[in-house]
């Protein structure tokens, strides 16, 4: 960890103070940089109160700001970020320009993902709050486990295509699948999707099955509040990524839960 | 998922014979009619019809009533007085098969297992100091029992005049005063009161107690220093703040008495307060997956492992809790590899506030042979110094302590025991969440039973007394400190029927000596 991994604060036109990291060195043995020297800088930049940071050469550097802290704070990735990128992120917007990997937001409070490409496997686990948006495709098990609280409402879209186990054990929040390039005759998700679901909504534009749907789920009608919901979701995605999503209601389809207790009736509490 | 229609009310009477196992027996001339225990039974088991208090049925022989009644004129008694006998058939397969004929359901319990496995604990004799080896006398000497949590150095250099120059690896740790953590007990299974009074007590013993996997409540915020943070596959309330305000944080992959199972806290039992700890909607299930998601090889584990630690910035120690498995020396040699400061093994015998009764009563192992297990594979592979080492799993007193750090732990994580000293009777009721002492219940009328203060006390009074127990001991057997008891074999030998369990936990047999 001896090798330098330089910063550069300088105040912008609007007096807001950017924080420049540059994360393309390596050190003695010629690895990029590693994980833990970068958060340093990112905790330091923090600290010393930037609005703005902007990490240069990101080379799968894993669980980059992770539990970071902070309400209006930018950090902006040129490069490719590595597995659990914005763990437990409370606040900040986080956007990539390049691919996310596995566990991107895992377990976040609050806070944006927007990733200008590709997210791989596990993208939002457990997400109890904040936004996560994807340009291109996401991997198996999107958005497991994503809860609701108060006014904490976790949601994820994903402009592509999701795999197996979207929204698996989902508690509350929504997701919604674009199926952007995705042709009319093939589904946008995977298998087994929403299996053990009890809460929230997935929103899926394009092909669903029966047979796709995972234990606990069905395949509802999509209502009025629905479309305000996925409309306020398209809208995010188009300013985002300066895309236009076509608004062909007909192919949307919803999937919600059978019900918010899903293993009533499956026990016998009789004490024996 | 089960559908099974509702049984008849000649089913249910018929089956009642069976599963009927306690009554109250009434003394009349000294009952008073006072019908407290009418008000105190939270299983609706008594009634008063003319002039008289009558049971209907349900009692769970929590001892509530009994203990409440100001003439003690109830007595619980076992029924039915007799079926007929059988060694396989016993009452208990016949109740289970009854009940599952008529509800179609898994079974549900609570507590640990209770089935009749030897305790191996029972089957181990102490060692004591004679002649050659002079005792210590703990009330005159100085016998040290304080214990660190957390990664120790590996390596430590001296310097030309006998000062520590460098320690290579050292990590947080924690002290704690007594080689003992309370187990993680969430939020949810118990109530409000019943966590106060173990973070109290955790506090007053300047040890740490686990938070369990239900978030932390903002009251408990100002425990922080003596808990224990557990991060489960639920992740409930598990937010930057909940990180950084603990002693230390645990991954949940297994619970003792749930091998390889999640987590399902009914709907009934997310009230106001649970639903705002756990940050979930109100009245929905509460479940735990039962892997974590992130979490499907030992180089998954090593990511989450240290995206914990980044997240805590290294100031805590981050440990791994797992459930007592055949392979079980493997897996933890795999979780200190990942870079684990600390890691839990909980045996079968361990406690849950509910869990299907086929996995609590048949899967796991005793945590005698587990620890002992553990100890020797990271030893073997030059691991154990790196890591603290906590056993649990139906630690019932300080011998029970004393032999499982004599077999490889550094600290006992003690559970039952303490709710036991809370007023818990061990009627393996929690799961219903009826629970008469205000433990394992969220109904306010019964929380309000456990008066936090009390438990404290309580709680703390009782490891107090097991700590002077393990410095008796440790006199006795002429050691001054906890951490050379730890993995002490030698002051130990086998007592029991099978001479393979003692090849396992590597222990002499009795009357093997040293020479």
């Amino acid at each position: 960890m001896s090798c330098a991994c330089p910063s550069e604060a300088h105040h912008s036109a609007d007096g807001q103070l950017e924080t420049v990291i540059d994360a393309s060195g390596h050190d003695q043995y010629g690895r990029p940089i590693d994980y833990r020297t970068l958060n340093v800088e990112i905790r330091k930049a923090m600290e010393e109160g930037a609005s703005r940071i902007i990490i240069k050469g990101v080379m799968g550097q894993r669980y980059i700001a992770s539990a970071a802290t902070a309400k209006g704070l930018y950090i902006g990735i040129a490069g490719t970020p590595g597995n659990n990128l914005g763990a437990f992120l409370n606040g900040p917007t986080i956007e990539v320009f390049g691919n996310a990997q596995d566990m991107t937001g895992n377990t976040m409070s609050s806070g944006r993902i927007i990733v200008h490409g590709n997210a791989w496997d596990v993208t939002g686990l457990a997400a109890r709050g904040g936004r996560i948006l994807v340009k291109g495709s996401s991997g198996y098990r999107v958005g497991i486990h994503m809860k609701a609280f108060g006014d904490q409402h976790p949601t994820v879209v994903i402009g592509g295509r999701a795999g197996d186990y979207l929204g698996e054990y989902m508690a509350g929040g929504a997701i919604l699948v674009l199926g952007n390039g995705i042709p009319g005759s093939e589904s946008p998700i995977g298998l087994f999707a929403g299996a053990g679901i009890h809460g929230g909504a997935i929103y899926v534009r394009g092909e669903v099955g029966e047979h796709q749907l995972g234990t606990g789920a069905a395949i509802r009608p999509i209502e009025e509040a629905d479309r305000a919901t996925i409309e306020e979701l398209i809208a995010d995605y188009e300013r985002s990524f300066g895309a236009t999503v076509d608004r062909d209601w007909e192919r949307f389809k919803k999937i919600a839960p059978i019900s918010s207790r899903p293993f009533r009736g499956h026990f016998d509490p009789t004490p024996i | 998922m089960s559908t099974a229609p509702k049984p008849s009310e000649s089913e249910k009477k018929s089956d009642r014979i069976i599963l009927d196992k306690f009554q109250p027996v009434f003394n009349r001339d000294a009952c008073q009619m006072c019908k407290r225990c009418i008000k105190e039974c939270s299983y609706g088991a008594l009634e008063s019809k003319g002039n008289r208090i009558w049971y209907k049925g349900g009692c769970v022989a929590c001892q509530r009533c009994a203990a409440m009644c100001p003439t003690r004129s109830i007595e619980i008694r076992q029924v039915p007085s007799q079926m007929a006998p059988h060694a396989t058939y016993d009452d208990r397969v016949r109740q289970a098969i009854t009940s599952q004929a008529s509800t179609g359901g898994v079974l549900l319990s609570s507590c640990g297992n209770d089935g009749p496995y030897d305790h191996i604990f029972d089957d181990i004799v102490l060692d004591a100091a004679q002649v050659t080896n002079p005792s210590i006398d703990p009330l005159r000497e100085e016998v040290e029992t304080r214990t660190y949590l957390g990664r120790r150095s590996g390596k430590v250099t001296l310097s030309g005049d006998g000062c520590v120059a460098e320690s290579d690896g050292s990590g947080p740790i924690v002290a704690m005063d007594m080689p003992f953590m309370l187990g993680h007990i969430s939020l949810g299974a118990v109530s409000y009161n019943t966590q106060k009074s173990l973070f109290m007590a955790a506090r007053n013993l300047n040890i740490i107690a686990g938070s369990g996997e239900g978030g932390l409540h903002a009251d408990f915020f100002q425990y922080a220093d003596h808990i224990n943070s557990e991060v489960a596959s639920g992740r409930f309330g598990v937010t930057p703040e909940y990180l950084k305000r603990t002693a230390a944080v645990e991954i949940k992959i297994g619970q003792g008495a749930k091998p390889g199972h999640g987590g399902h806290l009914p709907g009934e039992k997310v009230t106001d307060l649970i639903s705002s700890t756990r940050m979930i909607p109100l009245g929905t299930d509460a479940l735990s997956p039962y892997p974590h998601h992130d979490i499907y090889s030992i180089e998954d584990l090593q990511q989450l492992i240290s995206v914990l630690k980044e997240s805590t910035e290294y100031r805590v120690p981050v440990g791994v809790k797992i459930a007592a498995v055949h392979n079980v020396g493997a897996i933890a040699s795999g979780i200190v590899r990942a870079g684990a400061d600390f890691i839990t093994i909980d045996g079968f015998r361990g406690g849950t506030g509910s869990t299907p009764r086929v996995i609590r009563d048949h899967a796991g192992l005793p945590i005698e042979v587990a620890i002992a297990t553990v100890d020797r594979r990271l030893t073997a592979e030059g691991l154990r110094n790196r890591v603290t080492v906590c056993a649990g799993g139906s630690i019932r007193n300080s011998a029970d302590m004393i032999k499982v750090i004599a077999l490889g732990a550094d600290v006992a994580m003690v559970c039952t025991s303490a709710l036991v000293a809370l007023g818990c009777r061990v009627c393996q009721s929690c799961h219903r969440g009826l629970c008469a002492w205000g433990i394992a219940t969220q109904r306010p009328e019964l929380v309000s039973r456990l008066d936090p203060e009390v438990g404290a006390k309580r709680v703390t009074n009782l490891y107090n007394a097991w700590n002077e127990e393990l410095k008796e001991i440790m006199g006795a057997m002429g050691i001054d400190s906890v951490e050379s008891l730890v993995g002490n074999r030698d002051r130990l030998r086998y007592l029991g029927p099978n001479p393979k369990i003692a090849e396992a936990m590597g222990l002499k047999h009795a009357g093997e000596g040293w020479g």
